[in-house]
């Protein structure tokens, strides 16, 4: 590296910005508080542009990416207490870049859109100050060079994303979420921080690059140890991504306001525990156990929060399900090895997620905050730029090519059917995922925009532009945003470069490795991805018989597999067998051993009787001090006698004429 | 019987005068209930910490004893004039000087 990159101004910019509008701001004016929170995220961005841009060779400083990575650090010591060294420390390799880029680029344009959106809600400045302060804790979580960084990050998105979600805090079941989001939270941090531990006492070292060159060095390290830190990492990751069994706050979050649940709950927060494993795939690599605990996982909560995904009818809620899903689709991506395409997933999701979102949140706004699709239906004609936006992500997102998600979702499903003895297992529960995806989309799609409206006729506000540059924007990387992945020096009429993405693979591998997957063939490529769109387009079919054409067809569905779905309904009841499992016996602990008898009875009863005791005590002491001036001066006469008699006495003498009688009574 | 007479009075009588004189001004300090009677009593031990000064003092030749003597009897002199003044002062304010009933320190 030429020059310097100064990588600590992207993530102090947003924070200047968050004390500025968090401090100041409700005594700003509004355009001040408006242009404080766009240039913070805005200034981030380019930084981190004119990095990228300096690596491609491009630019003022012109970089190569043989120097990455490039490491910066704090010159003070941030923790040095004997053998514990951890420096507050940033790195930036190919990895770091590629998620900064689209943490402060999607961070940007959906602070745009929120200037929009939030223009006449209460607390304005208050919803830029937490927005700055998520991408200053995001930032860090990316750059982190070591895991505690990480870890500071990791805690202040969740800190974000809590304030976020119960930024309408007025609102019981918004505090509630908030809560809810924060607490089973903490259940994958303290995986997380348990794995740290591990590394520190086995490595003694959290920094990454230092673990993967002990790792490397030793070819002893393997299974044992390390799938315990890596369990204990993937149960932080999926706490913080939602995945099974932690998914529950994701849903709930959607309490707050769209575009947080857009920026944070779909596009770059909960894709955090996908980057940690990618950070720390080397511990995977040397743990086959783990990684393949983390592909099932992944699998499991793809399938799972699909199926629930089907019958939701709050638009916002589809969407949390779908966001579930695809991070399930990322985690099997990096179970089986493919971080890179699991990253690349990444980036195309937070593309049409956020598209998704931010359409769902105009329609929202345009209607006059209904989220019900069964009272939406029609809006194609009253919002056809809202409409087509949504079209995009929605092909994206069910992997039509040349959208962006089919490139991803495609390496990943091929990546798995070449993945091992379980692959082609793991690869089917995609395909059906992708099934269940394309349909949920598509009756989305029709619920909300087609058909004749359902809805009373709510004052159409008109859409500002804050809102629909944003949508533009994300909707041509929704289409192009898989371009990345493919090589051009392979020529376009070779088909397979369209859809093996190795350009992606190739330049995040000096940061996560290549890509395992052995024994593929450019045919079985050309057939896997023909299955991925083949499903997709039955997807569509179905949602369009069900949605478009014999609209009794669902209810009759319905009522043909009750059973089925009031449980797909009802979200196979997983709140109510976590509230009935973990939080009743928990409250009954806490109220009644904890409450009752450690709390009232021990420690109640132990102040008691210390406070009983000093009371008594005085009120014995207090008779002594009188007020009687005769009765002090006895005091002190009969002091000073004792003294004297103390003094005059010889005591020596008068013990041993003592033991003297004692020992004479011994003798006889 | 001359011998009596001409003979010196030995330390330890003048020590057991002024033991007795301390004993009678603290019993009477503690069972008095004048005022004034107590006020005399400390005047009492006062002086009989000043009978064994000069006795120490004659007794190892020490002229030191004799100035605290000096010492003593001045600050006796200030307190009787201000120990005097309060008492008045009491009287005036209270119309007896039972010392059992000038309590107002107590809480």
């Amino acid at each position: 590296m030429s020059a310097p990159l100064h990588l600590w101004l992207i993530p102090l910019l947003p924070f200047a910005g968050f004390l500025l509008n968090g401090i100041l701001g409700r005594r700003l004016p509004k355009w001040i508080v408006t242009a404080v929170a766009l240039l913070a995220p805005a200034a981030a961005f380019g930084l981190v542009l004119n990095a990228a841009l300096g690596l491609f060779g491009i630019g003022p400083a012109p970089g190569s990416f043989s120097s990455l990575p490039y490491v910066e650090t704090c010159p003070l010591p941030w923790i040095d207490i004997g053998a514990l060294h951890v420096d507050f420390s940033f790195v930036l390799d190919q990895l770091s870049l590629v998620m900064l880029l689209v943490v402060t680029g999607v961070g940007f344009l959906i602070h745009v859109y929120s200037v929009g959106y939030m223009s006449h809600e209460e607390g304005y400045a208050r919803y830029f100050s937490y927005l700055n302060l998520f991408l200053f804790f995001m930032t860090v979580l990316v750059l982190a060079g070591n895991a505690l960084v990480m870890f500071v990050g990791w805690e202040g998105v969740g800190l974000a994303s809590y304030l976020l979600i119960g930024f309408w805090f007025r609102k019981t079941s918004a505090a509630d979420a908030g809560k809810k989001a924060f607490i089973v939270n903490r259940i994958g941090d303290f995986g997380f921080l348990i794995g740290m531990f591990l590394l520190l006492a086995n490595f003694g070292t959290l920094t990454f690059t230092e673990i993967a060159t002990k790792l490397g060095q030793d070819p002893g390290w393997q299974g044992g140890v390390v799938t315990v830190i890596a369990l204990c990492l993937l149960l932080g990751a999926t706490g913080k991504s939602a995945q099974l069994p932690l998914y529950v706050w994701l849903p709930d979050a959607m309490e707050g306001p769209t575009p947080v649940s857009a920026l944070i709950h779909a596009a770059t927060m909960v894709t955090a525990g996908v980057y940690m494993i990618a950070r720390t795939h080397v511990l995977f690599d040397h743990s086959p156990f783990a990684l393949s605990v983390v592909a099932i996982v992944g699998a499991a909560t793809a399938l799972f929060a699909a199926t629930i995904g089907l019958v939701q009818n709050d638009i916002k809620r589809v969407l949390a399900y779908s966001t579930i899903s695809q991070l399930g689709y990322m985690f099997l991506g990096c179970g089986v090895a493919a971080y890179s395409a699991a990253i690349f997933h990444l980036v195309t999701h937070a593309f049409f997620k956020a598209l998704l979102f931010l359409a769902a949140g105009s329609v929202i706004h345009a209607i006059g905050g209904e989220q019900d699709l069964r009272r939406m239906g029609g809006l194609w004609k009253r919002m056809p730029f809202t409409f087509a936006v949504t079209t995009v992500g929605v092909l994206a997102i069910a992997g039509f090519p040349p959208f962006a998600g089919f490139f991803s979702k495609d390496a990943i499903l091929y990546a798995a059917y070449l993945h091992g003895a379980n692959g082609k297992a793991l690869w089917f529960v995609g395909v059906v995922t992708a099934l269940l995806t394309s349909f949920y989309m598509f009756r989305l799609w029709y619920l909300a925009f087609l058909g004749k409206p359902r809805g009373e006729d709510a004052p159409h506000h008109a859409t500002p532009w804050s809102m629909l540059g944003p949508l533009v924007i994300l909707a041509l990387l929704s289409i192009c945003g898989g371009w990345i992945g493919i090589e051009p020096s392979g020529g376009l009429s070779n088909w397979t470069n369209w859809i093996n993405m190795e350009r992606f693979s190739g330049f995040l591998a000096p940061a996560v490795g290549a890509n395992a997957a052995e024994g593929g063939s450019a045919g079985l490529e050309l057939i896997l991805s023909g299955a991925a769109v083949g499903v997709a387009l039955l997807g569509w079919l179905v949602a369009h018989l069900f949605y478009r054409q014999k609209s009794r067809l669902p209810a009759q569905a319905a009522a043909a597999l009750p059973g089925g779905y009031k449980l797909l309904a009802n979200k196979y009841y997983v709140d109510e067998f976590y509230g009935a499992a973990v939080v009743k016996p928990l409250l009954a602990i806490s109220t009644y051993l904890l409450g009752w008898v450690v709390d009232k009875a021990l420690l109640g009863g132990a102040a008691w009787l210390l406070g009983g005791v000093a009371t008594f005590a005085g009120a014995l002491l207090q008779r002594w001090q009188s007020g009687n001036i005769r009765s002090y001066a006895a005091w002190l006469a009969a002091g000073a006698a004792a003294v004297l008699l103390f003094l005059v006495v010889p005591w020596p003498d008068v013990l041993a004429s003592l033991s003297a009688i004692h020992l004479g009574a011994a003798g006889h | 019987m001359s011998s009596f007479l001409t003979q010196e009075v030995p330390i330890s009588w003048y020590l057991l005068l002024s033991a007795v004189l301390f004993s009678l001004g603290v019993i009477g300090f503690l069972i008095k209930r004048n005022l004034i009677t107590v006020f005399m009593s400390i005047e009492l031990m006062l002086n009989a910490v000043n009978l064994s000064f000069v006795t120490f003092a004659h007794q190892w030749h020490a002229v030191k004893g004799q100035i605290f003597v000096f010492f003593v009897m001045m600050v006796v002199a200030a307190e009787a004039a201000v120990g005097l003044a309060i008492i008045i002062a009491v009287f005036r304010a209270r119309a007896t000087l039972a010392v059992d009933r000038i309590d107002l320190m107590k809480l």
